[in-house]
């Protein structure tokens, strides 16, 4: 085959990819990356890259075709193992394909092969950002098919706990989406907030993260001497910590220009893509969980939910911080309105009884031993229920069969969810803005491919 | 940027000098725990000597990543070694495996098991991470030391 032939060969090829965009059609170009994608070992994706660049070499000149490029899994800027394999051309995305499942636990699957009790400690794992709200909806979903009632002081130290989750979650996404941008010193004023919010983590749940502290019925156990004084403490400090971090990025040139007018989608089209949580209402709708549809006793507080107006990376910024802020007004209130009476319902089918009886009492050592091995029998039924996670709506669908462990637990994941956002935002955006549109959607890939 | 700009960003500098570091020196330094903190398991004895454990392996059961192995065996005369009828004659903890859930702990009935606060548990080789019932029997060597009631760091 002579070189002409080839050339006219490549040209009829471009005209018939040409004829297929404009018709709509992306046939040719979607398997090219299908093969990309699916290309295994390093040796057989350069062999492809080289075929690639052979097909380019002979194109007509004046034909571009995209460079591949791919954006992670292990780089810093892609928040955990994302990897993007990018269509470039120049400066400018030209598409994105997101692989994922680098993460992948099958914490779902696990979760069939234990008791219900057990599964606490897997679903807690999943987005390791927000461990609190992961168990706090499946816990929801476990008590909707027992019909089991939470008393008022367990609902409102579940509040407490997540809105304080919410504050960690956001202040990680702030330094770590700080630092992709360049601004260094943010992420060493969020972690130092971080930090000690973790340290009363550590103080009420036992742990730093991963924390297994909401159980089914209530919370594993009550406030410990001092909490309140601590907490309390941590959110008189922390609106004047958010007027320091405000102070660094709000009004810092390099930071608007950066973010600003960066991944704007249409509200309409981020609803039909299924976009919750703080991406959807930078874009001006105002839909929040705890408002919309109250859970855990949300309506007994007064706070108020920040919308936005541009819907680009920057009013996502500007959400994320009033969020910290409303916040630390529901602790506050949560602490002093904190109800008497017990952490944890009073059901001896399903909580294990008090440490103390199990001494004196033959009948709770016999529950105890039941519900130790063989866990508590939950009613044959379906339950879907839902929380508003720092990233939007995280769901939990448990199905049961009567028996002690769980016959498909499924999780609405907003980062998984979220993420289908960033390849209409992508196109034809720069490089560069791919980078602040990843950090300002803030998915989590613990929770994208759990 | 005038002037002034660069003497108010260094005395932001200068200022922050003064203050005391919030980092600790880990590992001259050890990061205090608070008491409800999870580490390194311990099993318990009565001031008698004899152990609190009775290989009864509601633990096994309640552990989510299955990390703990018991054998358990009747106590003779000759031969006593817990309080109860039985006891463990194997207590195996895979601590490669174990996510310091606590699940144990709220499982046994005698109050054999605890998790303590030691949280430094890396070792060179994978096999020394199956703690034994005599390690886990005697207390951790390094305790960290613990935080008192809403001590801020």
């Amino acid at each position: 085959m002579s070189t002409d032939q080839t050339d006219v060969f490549a040209l009829e090829a471009r005209e018939a990819l040409e004829a297929a965009r404009r018709e709509g059609r992306e046939l040719a170009e979607t398997e090219r990356v299908v093969a990309m994608v699916e290309a295994r070992t390093p040796q057989e994706a350069l062999a492809r890259t080289r075929a690639n660049e052979a097909n380019a070499n002979s194109a007509a000149p004046g034909s571009r075709e995209p460079m591949m490029i791919n954006l992670g899994p292990q780089h810093p800027s892609t928040h955990g193992v994302l990897r993007l394999v990018t269509e470039l051309d120049g400066e400018v995305v030209r598409d994105i394909h997101p692989v994922i499942g680098y993460l992948h636990t099958g914490i779902e699957k696990q979760c069939e092969n234990k008791t219900f009790w057990q599964a606490i400690t897997l679903v807690t794992r999943m987005d390791y950002l927000s461990p609190f709200f992961n168990i706090h909806a499946y816990t929801q979903s476990v008590e909707k098919l027992l019909d089991l009632e939470v008393p008022t002081r367990a609902q409102w130290l579940r509040v407490m706990i997540s809105e304080l989750n919410r504050i960690t979650s956001h202040l990680v996404w702030l330094g770590t989406s700080g630092l992709e941008l360049g601004a260094i010193t943010v992420f060493f004023y969020a972690y130092r907030e971080r930090d000690r919010a973790l340290d009363l983590f550590e103080m009420i749940s036992g742990e730093r993260m991963n924390n297994r502290y909401f159980q089914v019925g209530g919370c594993a156990d009550d406030m410990p001497p001092g909490f309140e004084k601590l907490l309390r403490q941590f959110v008189t400090e922390m609106p004047s910590r958010i007027d320091e971090y405000e102070g660094m990025l709000s009004a810092n040139p390099i930071w608007l220009e950066r973010t600003r007018g960066v991944g704007i989608l249409p509200a309409d089209q981020l609803i039909d893509l299924g976009i919750t949580g703080p991406a959807l209402r930078a874009a001006g709708v105002d839909l929040d969980l705890r408002k919309a549809r109250p859970y855990s006793g949300y309506e007994h507080f007064d706070f108020t939910v920040p919308v936005g107006t541009n819907g680009d990376a920057y009013d996502r910024y500007l959400i994320r911080l009033r969020e910290m802020r409303e916040s630390v007004r529901i602790i506050e209130q949560c602490l002093d309105g904190m109800p008497e009476g017990p952490h944890i319902a009073d059901d001896r089918k399903v909580v294990l009884p008090p440490r103390g009886e199990l001494a004196t009492s033959m009948e709770a050592l016999i529950h105890h031993f039941k519900l130790v091995t063989e866990g508590f029998q939950v009613p044959e039924g379906e339950a879907y229920s839902a929380v508003e996670c720092p990233r939007g709506e995280l769901g939990c669908y448990v199905v049961a069969d009567g028996g002690p462990k769980p016959v498909r637990v499924h999780m609405r994941d907003p980062s998984f969810v979220n993420l289908q956002a960033l390849r209409p935002m992508a196109k034809n955006a720069y490089l560069a803005d791919l980078i602040a549109m990843i950090g300002s959607m803030d998915n989590v890939m613990g929770g994208v491919d759990r | 940027m005038s002037v002034q700009d660069q003497i108010k960003g260094f005395g932001i500098t200068f200022r922050t000098m003064l203050q005391k570091p919030l980092t600790l020196g880990y590992p001259e330094v050890k990061t205090p725990v608070f008491p409800r903190f999870r580490g390194r398991h311990q099993l318990w004895r009565y001031d008698n000597g004899l152990e609190k454990c009775v290989g009864c392996s509601l633990c096994v059961a309640a552990c989510p990543a299955d990390c703990i192995r018991v054998v358990a065996e009747e106590n003779t005369q000759e031969h006593r070694v817990s309080a109860g009828e039985r006891y463990a004659r194997i207590y195996e903890i895979n601590m490669s495996r174990c996510i310091f859930c606590g699940y144990c702990e709220v499982a046994c009935p005698f109050d054999a098991i605890t998790l303590e606060h030691s949280y430094e548990l890396s070792e060179r080789e994978r096999d020394l991470m199956v703690y034994t019932k005599d390690m886990l029997l005697t207390p951790a060597p390094k305790q960290p030391p613990l935080r008192t009631e809403g001590q801020r760091v």
